[in-house]
C-alpha cells in the first residue's frame, strides 16, 4: 500500500485541506472507489477505512493481481466533516456539484478539478454515496442513465438491487456522471446510513467492492456469490408522502416486505399526543427507503416501495 | 390583495407560506398583461426585498397609472429569509437548483412546482438576486445565451448597468429563470449589490427600470424617471481573477473603475506574517464590475470580475 496526498489546498487559518489516496498494486488503473465527498459522509468514510485495511491484509498476502492497480481515497470533505457540516466549510458549496472542476475556478472547482485529475482515468469508478433525505435505504448500486451505464457490470457488486436513475440537469456535476463521460464505468454505492454508522451495511459494502473486484479479475478472493440484482428503475418506485406534519414514528423499516394497507408509521399531534394520522402502505412490495427523523413537514416523502416484490 | 401561493405544514404549530401580493389596475379589462417579480430565492439575499416595498409603493401611490397585473413575490424562500439560511434550512438545498419541480418529488420540489404554475402565464418576470455574502455586483442582468434574442431587448429597457449574455451550462437548466424562459415565460435575472445588505441606490435604480420596461410594454402609464441603456457583454471579454493563496483580500478597488490590465486591483494578505501574499491584477483592460466584500478567501476564491472592451 502507498500512502500520498493526492490534492491539496492552504487554509488561511486550518491546516492544509489533504486529499489522501492508498494505492494498491500496480500497472493499469484497475479501480477507483471514493468515500466521503460531503463532510457528514462518515458512514462512507468508516466503509472506506475498512476497505483499506482489508486491502491492506490483501496486498500482504499478494492477492492484487499484477498490473492493476487499485486507489482508495477515503475523504475528500474532511475540512466540513472536522466541524460539523455537510457542506464546503467557507462557502457552503456542495464539491459534489462541481465536477469535473476547474483547475482556475473557485475553490471547490478546484478541489473537485484537482481530485477529478487524479482519480478519472481509472476503468472502474466507485463512490459511496448518499441522499440528502433523512433516512435509510436498502444497501444498492445505484447507476445513471447516461446512455452508457452498464447494469450487468452492477450486478458483479452481488447486492440485492440495481436502481437506475434519469439523469437531470443538477447530476452532470456529480462525480459519477463525469466519470462516465470519461469512459470510466461508475457505480453509486449506497448503504443504510450517512451520518451514523450501521456495521451490517458497511460490512455488507466493502465486501460488495471486494466480490466485484474479484470477479473484474483485480483481487484473488473467494467471497460468497452475493444477490443476482433485481433492476428497478426509480421512477417506478411507490412514493408514499405525509398528509400532514407533527412527530413521526415509524412503525416499518427499509427492506422490509409489507402488504398494501399496513400500517407504516405514525404522525402524533406535536402538543396533544394523539395519532393524528397512521399512514397505509399503498401497495404490496418491500420498502427500499424509510425517513427517520422524529418530525415531519406536510407532503414529505416518508417511504419509496419496491412495487409488487417479494422477498 | 395578499394571496398564499402555496401553504406547506411544518412539525410544530406552523406553516411554510409562499405569499405574493397581486395589484391590479382600477379598472380591469380582462385583457391585461402580467408582470411578476420574484425574489428571496436564496435567504442570504436581501437586496430584492427592497424593491418589491419600492415598486409597490410607487404604483400604490400612482394606482390609476396601473395599466397591467403586478404580482410581487418576496420571499420564494421564506425560512431561509427569516433564519438568514442562503439554501432551504431543513435540508440545506440551495433552491434555484431544483426548478421546475416535481409534484411527486419531495416536498422542496413539490413547492417548486407550485412556484412553476403559479408564475405560467405572466408576460414578464424579474427574478431578482443579491451575489451572496461575498462579492459585491454592479446592477446587472444576466441572460443565458439560448434566450439572448428574446430578452435581451428587454433588459435594455431595465436601467440595469451591464447586461451578461452567458454561455449556457447545463447545470443550470435547474433554476428557476431556465424553468421560466422555457415554457415562455421572459426571464430577467437581476444581481445587484451584496448578501445579507440593502443597497438603496440599485433598489431605486430597478424601480425605475421595472416601471420604464411595464410603461414600454403597456402595463403603466405613470411617472419614469431617467433611464440609461446598459452595456451589452456579448461582444466584450470576461476576465476573471481568482486568488491563488489563502489568506485576506482586501481590494484597492470601486466596482465601476476603469482599470488597465496589469493594474493592482487588491492584496491577499498574511495576518500571520504581515506580508502581502499575493498582488490581485487586472486580467485585461476594461471595467471591474464584480468586487470580493468578504476578505477570507482560499486558493480560486472569486475576487473580482472585468468587463473587457469599450465600456465608457
Amino acid at each position: 500500500m502507498r500512502k500520498e496526498v493526492i490534492y491539496s489546498l492552504p487554509s488561511p487559518y486550518r491546516d492544509d485541506l489533504k486529499v489522501t489516496g492508498y494505492r494498491f498494486g500496480s500497472g493499469k488503473k484497475s479501480a477507483c472507489i471514493v468515500g466521503a465527498i460531503r463532510g457528514n459522509e462518515i458512514q462512507q468514510l468508516y466503509v472506506c477505512s475498512q476497505l483499506i485495511k482489508k486491502l491492506t491484509e490483501l496486498e500482504e498476502k499478494g492477492a492484487i493481481v499484477s498490473e492493476h492497480e487499485i486507489m482508495v481515497v477515503p475523504s475528500i470533505g474532511h475540512h466540513s466533516t472536522n466541524i460539523g457540516k455537510r457542506f464546503w466549510s467557507v462557502d457552503n458549496t456542495d464539491i459534489n456539484r462541481m465536477f469535473p472542476g476547474y483547475d482556475e475556478g473557485e475553490t471547490t472547482q478546484r478541489i473537485a478539478g484537482g481530485v477529478f485529475e487524479q482519480i478519472k482515468d481509472y476503468s472502474y469508478g466507485i463512490q459511496f454515496a448518499s441522499f440528502y433525505m433523512p433516512g435509510d435505504f436498502i444497501p444498492h448500486v445505484r447507476m445513471m442513465e447516461t446512455g452508457k451505464q452498464n447494469t450487468s457490470l452492477a450486478n458483479l457488486f452481488g447486492l440485492p438491487y440495481v436502481v437506475l436513475r434519469k439523469v437531470r440537469p443538477i447530476d452532470t456535476t456529480t462525480l459519477n456522471y463525469n466519470w462516465q463521460m470519461w469512459d470510466c464505468n461508475a457505480f453509486s454505492l449506497y448503504t443504510s446510513k450517512t451520518d451514523k454508522i450501521d456495521e451490517i451495511s458497511a460490512k455488507q459494502a466493502v465486501a460488495a467492492v471486494l466480490r466485484f473486484l474479484m470477479r473484474m479479475g483485480v483481487i484473488r478472493y473467494n467471497s460468497h456469490s452475493g444477490y443476482i440484482a433485481t433492476i428497478i428503475e426509480e421512477s417506478d418506485l411507490a412514493v408514499v408522502r405525509t398528509g400532514t406534519s407533527g412527530i413521526y414514528r415509524r412503525l416499518r423499516f427499509a427492506g422490509e416486505e409489507v402488504c398494501m394497507g399496513d400500517p407504516l408509521a405514525e404522525i402524533t399531534h406535536p402538543y396533544e399526543g394523539n395519532v393524528i394520522v397512521t399512514i397505509l402502505s399503498p401497495c404490496d412490495g418491500i420498502i427500499f427507503f424509510s425517513h427517520e427523523k422524529p418530525l415531519v413537514t406536510e407532503h414529505e416523502i416518508v417511504f419509496k416501495i419496491i412495487k409488487r416484490l417479494h422477498e | 390583495m395578499v394571496e398564499t401561493v402555496v401553504a406547506m405544514k411544518l412539525p410544530v404549530d406552523e406553516k411554510l407560506r409562499i405569499k405574493k401580493q397581486r395589484v391590479l389596475p382600477l379598472a380591469v379589462t380582462g385583457n391585461e398583461k402580467r408582470i411578476s417579480i420574484v425574489t428571496g430565492t436564496h435567504g442570504d439575499e436581501l437586496e430584492g426585498q427592497f424593491v418589491c416595498y419600492e415598486l409597490l409603493r410607487r404604483i400604490n401611490e400612482n394606482i390609476e397609472c396601473l395599466k397591467g397585473i403586478v404580482d410581487v413575490y418576496p420571499a420564494l424562500n421564506p425560512l431561509g429569509v427569516d433564519s438568514i439560511s442562503r439554501g432551504i434550512p431543513m435540508f440545506d438545498l440551495d433552491m434555484n437548483r431544483v426548478f421546475p419541480g416535481d409534484e411527486e418529488g419531495p416536498m422542496i420540489e413539490s413547492l417548486a412546482k407550485e412556484i412553476i404554475d403559479d408564475l405560467s402565464g405572466s408576460d414578464y418576470c424579474f427574478d431578482i438576486h443579491a451575489s451572496n455574502i461575498f462579492l459585491d455586483e454592479m446592477p446587472q442582468i444576466r441572460i443565458n445565451e439560448i434566450s439572448e434574442k428574446t430578452l435581451v431587448p428587454l433588459a435594455k429597457l431595465t436601467n440595469i448597468d451591464l447586461v451578461w449574455v452567458h454561455a449556457s451550462a447545463t447545470v443550470l437548466e435547474s433554476t428557476l429563470a431556465y424553468s421560466l424562459n422555457s415554457i415562455g415565460v421572459p426571464t430577467l435575472v437581476v444581481e445587484m449589490g451584496v448578501g445579507m445588505r440593502i443597497t438603496r441606490k440599485y433598489g431605486y435604480q430597478l424601480v425605475e427600470g421595472i416601471l420604464n420596461l411595464m410603461k414600454h410594454e403597456g402595463l403603466w402609464d405613470g411617472p419614469v424617471g431617467e433611464v440609461k441603456m446598459p452595456i451589452i457583454s456579448s461582444d466584450r471579454a470576461v476576465g476573471y481573477m481568482n486568488s491563488n493563496t489563502s489568506g485576506i483580500y482586501v481590494p484597492e478597488c470601486q466596482n465601476g473603475d476603469i482599470v488597465k490590465e496589469g493594474d493592482v486591483l487588491g492584496n491577499v494578505l498574511d495576518p500571520l506574517s504581515g506580508e502581502i501574499a499575493e498582488k490581485i491584477k487586472s486580467p485585461i483592460d476594461g471595467m471591474v464590475f464584480t468586487r470580493r466584500e468578504y476578505p477570507v478567501v482560499y486558493g480560486g476564491s472569486l475576487l473580482g470580475r472585468v468587463l473587457g472592451g469599450e465600456t465608457s
